[in-house]
């Protein structure tokens, strides 16, 4: 804290307006936090996982595999090595042939076959035949037509984080469900941000009758629990993911506006708001350009710290079934998938588990170490 | 003292009144209906259904027949559950449901306030910092991750304890960790907070002066005052607990009543959710006023009269 004071003078020599330095001193503060600078670099991987990871993903969210249902997480393509020989083997005797050698290069397979018989090269179509080789060809057939290689295509897929009782590959599933949180979580937080601050800032600002009016609708609002609350949306309107911002923003705001509310009340008393209405700036006007701007630190406080609270209501409501729906999904349905297939494909559950407690705890930290820097006297 | 706890108790009834209206009508209100299917019913099926749960009648008379069974203690059969009443249900479920969150709410009390006054009395030490890391975990990660990883270590991998299931003392370990966790987390945190802010006041700094033993200043001393902020929250947070949690039970496949709300409300039987809204409403009045009484106990400046 010591040497922090000394960058102020500094600053305020510079001739910079002094409100400058309150953001510098706060971003000073926030880069000594170590934990809030680590969870800004895992919430930027965050972001571009969800942003890009859909794109960049080798598999489609939705897309199903029907041979490759819960295959565990791992490193290797899919079919394994293992369950590609026996079924050449097969293939190569009901095609009446000597297996030779068999090798496997990435997505391509050299066969080499024998026969006491002249080979016919449409034996190919024995390969074809198979669910797992494609495009199989000869390469070279001996002069005398007994002997023969063949290559033919497998398709080898990656599921580094396996796949879920469908077939569908997790770790798409989980990039998309990322991307769903974030969004939620950022636009739920801007309509209670928009709500809260307009809505708070209105009420401490005419004050008297009003403010009480408005403050008592807050309350009764407030006395609601959430999970009723959401659950009677989803009776009124059935399920959907419009529905989820509604839910979470039309709750959170109320927060906001409560604080916003106090923070004006303080600041209507100042002597810069009462020189603008002695200048004879009208209401609106004050609200713009002095009331709200000076709200700001507060606000941006309680929103880093609003973003994990959304993700949360979200994530749980999907757990319940109530949130976002098939194909579409969210970490909340696969965390309730995952725990339902726990036995045998413990990876279900924590993938998806791991990502949200991560992304939870990025944001929390980041709200917190925001908070210390913003607004030092509040811990 | 009793005058007082009669006042709040006649002032709860216009309250629970309230919120049998609200939620009354709010249910009717809402699409559809508890007889909806897949496949529609026969229409006679239908019109007789409706006849036998009085559903064909004006919405007005439904609500004066529902009071007037409720003033004789009867909640009504549920319209989903088959053969089954709405006491039956919630007289089955919340035996469990409080054994657990009552084991929960012990756990929490106890763990949660001995972690903050460890924590407030090694300020800045590592055992500070472990319970803080404690903490903040304990708060951020949330049940519906925590219910199922538990089940799956110690369930399914280390098969010490029952995945899942109701019966024995076993079996109601895990969902009781599941339960307790935040509320420890959040104890501890409260504990520590009030307990620096006690340790410093003049009454502590006397006692010190006079040489009372540390186990005195601290029990006796510092945590009656430390408990005040705790009592309060611990209120509205008991009664939620002892009202059952939709994600431990639905996890840990528990008959507890948590459960109740939320299929009763998407199903639409009506009954069952009024059932679950007004044991809610009526825990929370109760432990409202406990939280009120305590406070009388706890701190003498309070009075009631």
């Amino acid at each position: 804290m010591t040497d922090i004071a000394t960058n102020v003078p500094e600053a305020a020599a510079d001739g910079q307006m002094a409100s400058r330095s309150l953001w510098a001193t706060a971003l000073l503060r926030l880069r000594r936090n170590k934990a809030a600078m680590a969870s800004l670099c895992l919430l930027v991987i965050f972001i571009f996982a969800g942003v890009f990871g859909p794109m960049l993903a080798p598999h489609h969210y939705a897309k199903v595999y029907p041979d490759f249902v819960k295959v565990p997480a791992s490193l290797e393509a899919y079919p394994r090595e293992d369950a590609i020989i026996p079924e050449i083997e097969s293939v190569v005797t009901r095609a009446r042939l000597d297996l030779g050698s068999v090798e496997l290069d990435g997505s391509t397979l050299r066969v080499e076959a024998n026969s006491s018989r002249e080979i016919d090269p449409r034996v190919t179509r024995y390969f074809d035949r198979s669910d797992l080789f494609s495009n199989a060809r000869v390469v070279e057939q001996s002069s005398n037509g007994r002997s023969i290689v063949l290559a033919a295509d497998v398709e080898r897929l990656h599921f580094i984080f396996g796949t879920d009782a469908n077939g569908r590959d997790l770790l798409a599933r989980i990039l998309i469900s990322v991307r769903i949180s974030l969004m939620i979580g950022v636009l739920a937080t801007g309509v209670a941000l928009l709500i809260g601050v307009l809505y708070g800032a209105t009420a401490g600002f005419l004050g008297g009758r009003i403010d009480n009016a408005m403050m008592r609708v807050v309350d009764i609002l407030y006395a609601l629990p959430f999970t009723f609350f959401a659950i009677l949306l989803v009776v009124f309107f059935g399920r959907n993911i419009v529905l989820m911002f509604i839910a979470v923003g039309a709750v959170e705001w109320l927060d906001m506006a409560r604080i916003v509310r106090g923070q004006t009340i303080s600041l209507r008393r100042r002597e810069f708001v009462q020189a603008a209405e002695a200048l004879g700036v009208n209401s609106g006007g004050i609200l713009r350009r002095h009331i709200i701007p000076n709200t700001l630190g507060p606000v941006i406080v309680y929103m880093t710290l609003l973003i994990p609270k959304v993700i949360l209501l979200e994530s749980f409501l999907s757990f319940l079934g109530l949130g976002v729906q098939e194909p579409l999904t969210s970490l909340g349905v696969l965390i309730s998938e995952g725990a339902r297939n726990m036995r045998g494909a413990a990876y279900m559950l924590l993938y998806p588990s791991l990502a949200l407690t991560l992304l939870l705890f990025a944001l929390n930290f980041l709200g917190d170490g925001l908070r210390d820097a913003l607004d030092p006297k509040d811990r | 003292m009793l005058r007082y706890v009669l006042r709040r108790l006649l002032g709860a009834i216009p309250t629970l009144f309230l919120v049998i209206t609200f939620a009354f009508f709010l249910m009717r209100v809402a699409p559809g209906g508890p007889f909806d299917r897949e496949r529609a019913l026969e229409a006679k099926v239908l019109e007789n259904l409706n006849r036998v749960f009085h559903l064909d009648r004006p919405l007005w008379e439904q609500y004066f027949y529902y009071l007037g069974n409720l003033a004789r203690g009867d909640l009504g059969p549920s319209f989903i559950y088959r053969d089954f009443s709405v006491q039956q249900l919630l007289g089955n479920g919340l035996p469990v449901s409080i054994q657990l969150g009552g084991m929960a709410l012990l756990v929490a009390l106890l763990v949660g306030s001995l972690l903050g006054c460890i924590a407030a009395l090694r300020q800045n030490s590592w055992i500070d910092y472990g319970v803080t890391a404690v903490a903040t975990f304990g708060i951020t990660v949330p049940n519906f991750v925590v219910a199922p990883v538990l089940s799956l270590i110690f369930g399914v991998w280390l098969s010490m304890l029952p995945a899942g299931g109701w019966g024995g003392p076993s079996s109601m370990i895990l969902p009781v960790i599941t339960l307790a966790l935040p509320q420890v987390a959040i104890v501890a945190r409260l504990i520590r907070g009030s307990m620096i802010e006690a340790l410093r006041s003049d009454h502590v700094r006397t006692a010190r002066a006079y040489g009372l033993p540390m186990r005195m200043i601290v029990g006796v001393h510092s945590l009656r005052a430390a408990c005040l902020p705790v009592v309060s929250y611990l209120g509205p947070a008991a009664a939620a607990l002892l009202t059952g949690s939709v994600v431990v039970e639905t996890i840990f496949g528990l008959p507890g009543i948590g459960r109740y709300f939320v299929q009763g409300a998407l199903n639409r039987d009506y009954t069952l959710v009024m059932g679950t809204v007004i044991i809610i409403a009526v825990f929370v009045v109760i432990f409202n006023l406990i939280v009120d009484l305590l406070y009388a106990a706890l701190d003498p400046r309070v009075r009631y009269d």
